[in-house]
C-alpha cells in the first residue's frame, strides 16, 4: 500500500487544521491532503475511499475546491454495499448541485438503485433525488418515482417519493398531471408521514396545475376537512405530541392546503367554514407550537372567499397577536396585517396605536416591518399625525434605519400632504434630522413646490435659513436653503411675506451671505452644493448690493476651483457682477415658476436619468481631482436635472430663464426655437452672445463643450452640443478663461454658420390596431439628436355604442427596444367616437438603423360590465424609427 | 419551502450546511458570511426572524449553536421554528445531550455524518418530511445497524482470509 495515500486520519487532518495559525499555514495543509487525496483516487485504493470522502466533505465546507472528489461520489454510489452507498450519497448531495454536468453520469446509478430490493437504498436516492435533481433528471426519472409513490409496501418510502415529486414537477410542471390520482390517494393514508408529505405535493401541485386544482377541489376536499376535524379533536398521542397539540406540523400542512383549494370558490370556502372556525377558537395559543397553527388558520381564512364571521374572528386573533410580549408573535401579526389591510382596512386601523409602537421598537425585523405597514396604513385623514409620529422618531431612530424611515416619511409627505405650508414644514423638517439620506428626487421636487407657492417664499426660505443654523452638517439641507436664499434673498433679510404662525428674525445681508460662503468652503460639499452655492452668491449680488463686493470676492476664490466647471462659471460670473452692473439685474432675475406638471411627469416616466445618476458619483480621475461629467453644468442650468431630453424644458431652457434673457425675437436661431424642443446650444447662444447671436463665439464655446464631453456618456442636450459643434465650420482647441471673457464681451463679431436641423423627421402616422370595437393610431415624433428615441402618441377611439371603463393598454416590445408607457390620459372612454384617450409611449431602439420596430398590444377594458381583452401585434411601423 | 439550512456556532463557525435550492460555492461562502454577520450580531430576546434579500431566514440558537432556516416570504415562520426544535429534539436524543451539540459538530463524529442522515430524514427538497421523532429515530438506527453488519461481515471475511493464507 502507498505510504502516503493512506494519510492521515480525519479526526487528524481535523486537528491539524485546527492547529493553524495562519490562513497560509491552513492553506499549506489542505492542500497536502488534497494531494494524497488525489494520489489515493487515482490508485483506485478501496480501503481509504470512504475516509477521503469525509475528509473531502471537511474541506468543502471550510469552502476549498473539491470538483476533484465528484468522480469519487460516483463510484461509491455505484458500488453494491449500503454503507458505501450511504456515503456516497452524501458527497453528492454536498458536493454537487443540479447545475454541474457530472450529475449527468449519475441518473443510471440512481434510476437503478430506485428499483432496488433494499428499501434503505430507495431510500438513499429517493432523497438525493430530491434534493439536487435536475430538469433531466427529473424527466428520465418520473416513472420510476410514480411507482414508488403508488407502492403498497413499504410505507415508508412514499413520504420520500411524494417530497421526491414536488422537486420534480417544481422542475417539470407539464409532469405534474401524470401524479394527480397518486397524489391524492396519499390522503387517505393513516401514516403522518405520508399526510404530511401528501398535503405538500397537492398544494405544490394546485400551483402549477389547474387541472390537478380542479381535481383535488372535488375529489379531496371532504376528505382533508374530514382529516383535520379528527386531528384537531383527537385524543393524546404522545408519538406526535408537540405542547399538548397532536401533530401541529400536519395540521399546518392540512391548512395550507386548504388555503389553496378555498382560494376564489366559495362552496368549497364553505365546506371550510366550520373546521377553520372551530381549529380558529380551540387551538391553545400559550406555546408557539399553537400559535404557528393560529397563524396558518388566519392565512387561510384571509385567502378564502369571504366570511364576515369568520374574517372578524381572523381579525380579532391577529389583535391579540399583536398585543403579544412575544416579538416573534408580534412580527408575524404585523405580517399578516399586511395581508388583512387590503380586506379590511377599518379593521387594521383600530391597532394603528400599536403598529406605531412597533415602528420604535428595539428589533430591527419588527421595525421594517411595522414601517411597511405604516405606509399602508396611512390616508388622507391620518397622514398629519402619523407623519408628526413618524417624525418625531426620527430624531432618535438608529442610524441604519434612518434610510428606510426617510424614504417612508418622503414619499407619505408628498402623497397626502393636504397643504403646501405643511409640506414645507415637514421637508424642513426632514431635512434638518436626516438630510443625507434623502434622494435627489426628493428635494428636487420640494424645490418645484416651493417655486409654486408664492405666498411662502419668504416663510420658507426663513425656516430654511433657521434650520440650517441648527444642523449645517445635512447638506441637502443646505443645498435647498442655499438655493432658496439665492433666489428668495431680499424677503429673508426683509421679513417679507410674514404670515402668523411665524416668529419673526432678523438676518442681515452679511449673514446670509455667511451662509452660503461657508457651505461653499466647507470642504464636504460636494460639486452639486458649490454649484448651488456659486449661483446663488450670483443672484445675491443684484440682490444684496451692498454686499456685491464680498461676493466678487468669494466668487473670485473660485477661479482657483480644480473643477473646471467650477472655475468657468466662477469666471463669469465674477465679469457679470465687475462689469456689467447695467444688466445684472435683469440677469438674474428670479426662477420662473417651476412647472409641477412636467416635472412629476417626468419623474413618473422613469427615464434613465444620466444626469442625476451621475450626481452622487463623480468619477475621480487618476490624479484624483473630480471629473467634471454632465452633472453640475446641467445642474446650474436646470435644478431639477433629470431628464435633460424632455422637450419643453431642456436645460439651456433654464439657463436662459434663469439670466433672465429675452432674446426670442433677435435671435434668428432661437426665434424657431420658442415652440419647437429647445435644445440647450440656443440657450447658451443666447446666453454668450447676449443681445446678437454671435455664432462664431458661441461655436467655439460649443466646442469646448463637446471637447469636455466627448468622452463621457452623456446624451441628450450634451449630445447636442456636440452633434452640432462638429456641424459648425469652427474649432477652437486651446480654451484659455480670457476668450472667455471675449465670449462675454464680444457684442460685435459675427459671422454666420450653419446651424443643424433641430427638429427632428416627420413620421406618417399609423392606425396600430384596428378591430370591430376600437381603433389606436400611433403619431411619431422624435427628438432631434437623439435618432434612438421614438415618442408615439397613441390615440384610442371607441367604435361601438358602448362606453368603455377601466381601459388599460399595454405593450410589450423585444429585448432590442425598451419601452416606457406614460399614464394615459384617461380610463373611460366615450362611445361610438366621441372622444378618445391618449397616452404617450417612448421607445428606444438600441438597433437604431438595423430593426424597424415591432409590438405587441393588449388592451383591457370593461364594456357593458363585461372584461373584454383585445391584442395583436403591430408591425407597421414606418421605417427608420 | 426551505432554501438552506445552516448550523453556525457562536465563534462563526460553520457546523453544518444543507442546500435545497441551487447556489455556486461562492455565493454559498457569500450567504454564510453575510448571515452569520446579521445572525450572530443580534440581542438575545430579539424575535426570531431577519429579512434577507427578499427571503426569510428564522433562527434558534441552542446552546452555543444557531440553527438557522432561510424560508420565502409567505412560509409560516412560527412552524420552521417548531421544525428547528423537532430537529434539535432528535439530535439530541440521538446523541446524548443538547449542551454538547456544538462538540458533535465538531466533525469528531461525521466519518458517520450522522447529523446529515438525520436531516436528510426530516427535509427532503426542502419540505418537511416526517413529524414523528421516534420513526426517524427508528429509520437512523436501521440503517446504521446495516452498516455495522456490513463492517463486521467485512472484517469476518478478512479474517477467514487470514486464517486461510497462514
Amino acid at each position: 500500500m502507498n505510504p502516503f495515500s493512506s494519510g492521515t486520519r480525519l479526526r487528524d487532518m481535523i486537528r491539524a487544521i485546527r492547529a493553524c495559525k495562519t490562513a497560509a499555514e491552513e492553506r499549506a495543509v489542505v492542500r497536502k491532503e488534497c494531494a494524497s487525496i488525489r494520489a489515493s483516487i487515482s490508485e483506485n485504493d478501496q480501503d481509504y475511499m470512504h475516509r477521503n470522502l469525509a475528509k473531502l466533505m471537511f474541506i468543502h465546507m471550510l469552502g476549498y475546491p473539491t470538483h476533484f472528489g465528484q468522480m469519487e461520489c460516483l463510484k461509491l454510489i455505484a458500488s453494491p454495499g449500503f454503507p458505501e452507498k450511504r456515503i456516497g450519497y452524501l458527497g453528492l448531495m454536498l458536493l454537487l448541485d443540479e447545475r454541474q454536468e457530472v450529475l449527468m453520469l449519475v441518473t443510471n446509478s440512481i434510476k437503478q438503485d430506485l428499483n432496488h430490493t433494499n428499501q434503505y437504498i430507495v431510500g438513499l436516492a429517493l432523497c438525493a433525488l430530491g434534493n439536487i435533481c435536475s430538469a433531466e433528471m427529473a424527466r428520465d426519472l418520473a416513472p420510476e418515482v410514480e411507482r414508488l409513490l403508488q407502492f403498497r409496501d413499504p410505507n415508508i418510502r412514499k413520504k420520500q417519493a411524494a417530497l421526491c415529486t414536488i422537486r420534480i414537477i417544481k422542475k417539470v410542471p407539464d409532469l405534474a398531471e401524470n401524479f394527480i390520482n397518486a397524489a391524492a390517494a396519499l390522503l387517505k393514508e393513516k401514516h403522518h408521514g405520508v399526510l404530511i408529505t401528501g398535503a405538500q405535493l397537492c398544494t405544490d401541485m394546485c400551483k402549477v396545475s389547474t387541472e390537478a386544482h380542479e381535481h383535488f377541489r372535488k375529489k379531496c376536499l371532504d376528505g382533508v376537512v374530514k382529516l383535520l376535524r379528527d386531528l384537531a379533536n383527537s385524543p393524546y398521542a404522545p408519538e406526535y405530541d408537540i405542547s399538548g397539540i397532536t401533530d401541529p406540523l400536519l395540521h399546518i400542512r392540512l391548512l395550507r392546503l386548504l388555503y389553496v383549494l378555498g382560494q376564489g370558490d366559495a362552496d368549497a370556502s364553505d365546506t371550510m367554514n366550520d373546521v377553520l372556525a372551530q381549529v380558529a377558537t380551540k387551538t391553545e395559543t400559550n406555546k408557539n407550537a399553537g400559535n404557528a397553527i393560529l397563524y396558518e388558520c388566519v392565512a387561510t381564512i384571509m385567502n378564502i372567499e369571504d366570511n364576515g364571521g369568520l374574517r372578524v374572528l381572523a381579525v380579532n386573533i391577529l389583535g391579540r397577536f399583536l398585543s403579544s410580549r412575544d416579538n416573534n408573535i408580534r412580527y408575524v401579526a404585523l405580517n399578516m396585517l399586511m395581508k388583512a389591510i387590503s380586506l379590511d382596512s377599518q379593521a387594521v386601523q383600530r391597532h394603528r396605536a400599536t403598529i406605531l409602537e412597533c415602528v420604535k421598537d428595539p428589533d430591527a425585523s419588527i421595525r421594517k416591518r411595522a414601517l411597511e405597514l405604516v405606509y399602508l396604513l396611512v390616508n388622507e385623514s391620518n397622514a398629519k399625525p402619523l407623519t408628526k409620529e413618524l417624525v418625531d422618531y426620527l430624531e432618535v431612530s438608529d442610524p441604519e434605519f434612518k434610510g428606510d424611515l426617510t424614504a417612508k416619511i418622503c414619499s407619505i409627505v408628498e402623497k397626502f400632504s393636504p397643504e403646501k405650508l405643511w409640506y414645507i414644514d415637514q421637508m424642513v423638517k426632514v431635512l434638518s434630522e436626516a438630510g443625507n439620506y434623502v434622494k435627489d428626487e426628493v428635494w428636487h421636487a420640494l424645490i418645484v413646490v416651493i417655486t409654486n407657492a408664492p405666498n411662502l417664499h419668504g416663510y420658507t426660505v426663513r425656516a430654511l435659513y433657521k434650520a440650517v443654523q441648527k444642523s449645517s452638517e445635512q447638506e441637502t439641507l443646505v443645498r435647498v436653503a442655499v438655493w432658496c436664499i439665492g433666489e428668495y434673498g431680499e424677503m429673508l433679510v426683509g421679513n417679507a411675506g410674514m404670515l402668523d404662525v411665524e416668529d419673526p428674525i432678523t438676518v442681515t445681508e452679511a449673514e446670509a451671505v455667511d451662509l452660503v460662503e461657508t457651505a461653499i468652503k466647507c470642504h464636504t460639499s460636494d460639486l452639486t452644493t458649490q454649484a448651488i452655492c456659486l449661483v446663488a452668491l450670483l443672484k445675491l449680488s443684484s440682490r444684496y448690493p451692498s454686499c456685491a463686493k464680498r461676493i466678487n470676492d468669494i466668487v473670485l476664490h473660485q477661479k482657483g476651483s480644480l473643477v473646471l466647471e467650477l472655475q468657468q462659471r466662477a469666471i463669469e460670473f465674477n465679469s457679470i457682477i465687475g462689469k456689467h452692473g447695467k444688466i445684472r439685474s435683469a440677469l438674474v432675475e428670479r426662477m420662473p415658476v417651476l412647472d409641477e406638471a412636467t416635472y412629476s411627469g417626468r419623474r413618473a416616466g422613469s427615464v434613465p436619468a444620466v444626469v442625476s445618476t451621475s450626481l452622487g458619483t463623480q468619477p475621480k480621475m487618476s490624479n484624483g481631482v473630480a471629473k467634471p461629467t454632465s452633472a453640475p453644468l446641467v445642474d446650474l442650468l436646470d435644478l431639477s436635472s433629470d431628464d435633460v431630453q424632455t422637450p419643453s424644458s431642456s436645460g439651456g431652457d433654464f439657463l436662459h430663464d434663469l439670466l433672465g434673457v429675452d432674446l426670442s425675437p433677435a435671435s434668428p436661431v432661437s426665434g424657431t426655437n420658442n415652440k419647437a424642443p429647445k435644445n440647450g446650444t440656443d440657450a447658451l447662444l443666447d446666453l454668450l452672445s447676449v443681445g446678437a447671436p454671435t455664432a462664431q463665439s458661441s461655436s467655439s464655446m460649443l466646442d469646448m463643450l463637446s471637447s469636455e464631453q466627448d468622452n463621457k456618456r452623456s446624451e441628450g442636450l450634451l449630445d447636442n452640443f456636440a452633434s452640432l459643434s462638429t456641424s459648425s465650420a469652427h474649432s477652437s482647441s486651446a480654451v484659455s478663461s480670457s476668450s472667455m471673457m471675449d465670449l462675454l464681451d464680444g457684442f460685435g463679431t459675427s459671422s454666420s454658420v450653419p446651424v443643424a436641423e433641430t427638429s427632428g423627421p416627420s413620421y406618417p402616422s399609423v392606425v396600430a390596431f384596428e378591430s370591430g370595437s376600437l381603433k389606436v393610431t400611433f403619431n411619431f415624433s422624435k427628438e432631434p439628436g437623439n435618432p434612438q428615441t421614438t415618442t408615439i402618441e397613441a390615440q384610442f377611439v371607441n367604435k361601438s355604442p358602448d362606453i368603455y371603463s377601466n381601459f388599460v393598454f399595454q405593450a410589450a416590445v423585444p429585448k432590442f427596444l425598451q419601452l416606457h408607457l406614460e399614464p394615459a390620459s384617461g380610463s373611460t372612454l366615450p362611445a361610438s367616437g366621441k372622444g378618445s384617450i391618449t397616452q404617450k409611449l417612448k421607445v428606444s431602439n438600441s438597433q437604431h438603423g438595423k430593426k424597424s420596430l415591432v409590438m405587441r398590444v393588449r388592451i383591457n377594458y370593461k364594456a357593458k360590465d363585461k372584461d373584454v381583452l383585445e391584442d395583436g401585434q403591430i408591425s407597421n411601423f414606418p421605417h427608420g424609427l | 419551502m426551505i432554501h438552506f439550512v445552516l448550523l453556525i456556532s457562536r465563534q462563526g463557525k460553520v457546523r453544518l450546511t444543507k442546500w435545497y435550492s441551487p447556489y455556486s460555492q461562492k455565493e454559498r461562502t457569500k450567504v454564510i458570511r453575510e448571515l452569520s454577520g446579521m445572525i450572530l450580531t443580534r440581542a438575545p430576546k430579539l424575535c426570531n426572524f431577519v429579512e434577507w434579500r427578499g427571503y426569510k431566514v428564522v433562527y434558534k440558537r441552542y446552546a452555543s449553536l444557531y440553527f438557522c432556516m432561510c424560508i420565502d416570504q409567505d412560509d409560516n415562520e412560527l412552524e420552521v421554528l417548531e421544525i428547528i426544535h423537532h430537529f434539535v429534539e432528535i439530535l439530541d436524543r440521538y446523541f446524548g445531550s443538547v449542551c454538547e451539540l456544538d462538540l458533535i459538530f465538531n466533525f469528531h463524529k461525521l466519518p458517520r455524518a450522522q447529523a446529515y442522515y438525520i436531516l436528510d430524514e426530516i427535509l427532503i427538497a426542502g419540505e418537511l418530511q416526517e413529524s414523528s421523532k421516534k420513526t426517524v429515530a427508528r429509520l437512523i438506527a436501521t440503517q446504521d445497524s446495516l452498516v455495522e453488519a456490513a463492517k463486521e461481515q467485512a472484517s469476518s471475511i478478512s479474517n477467514m482470509i487470514a486464517q486461510a493464507t497462514k
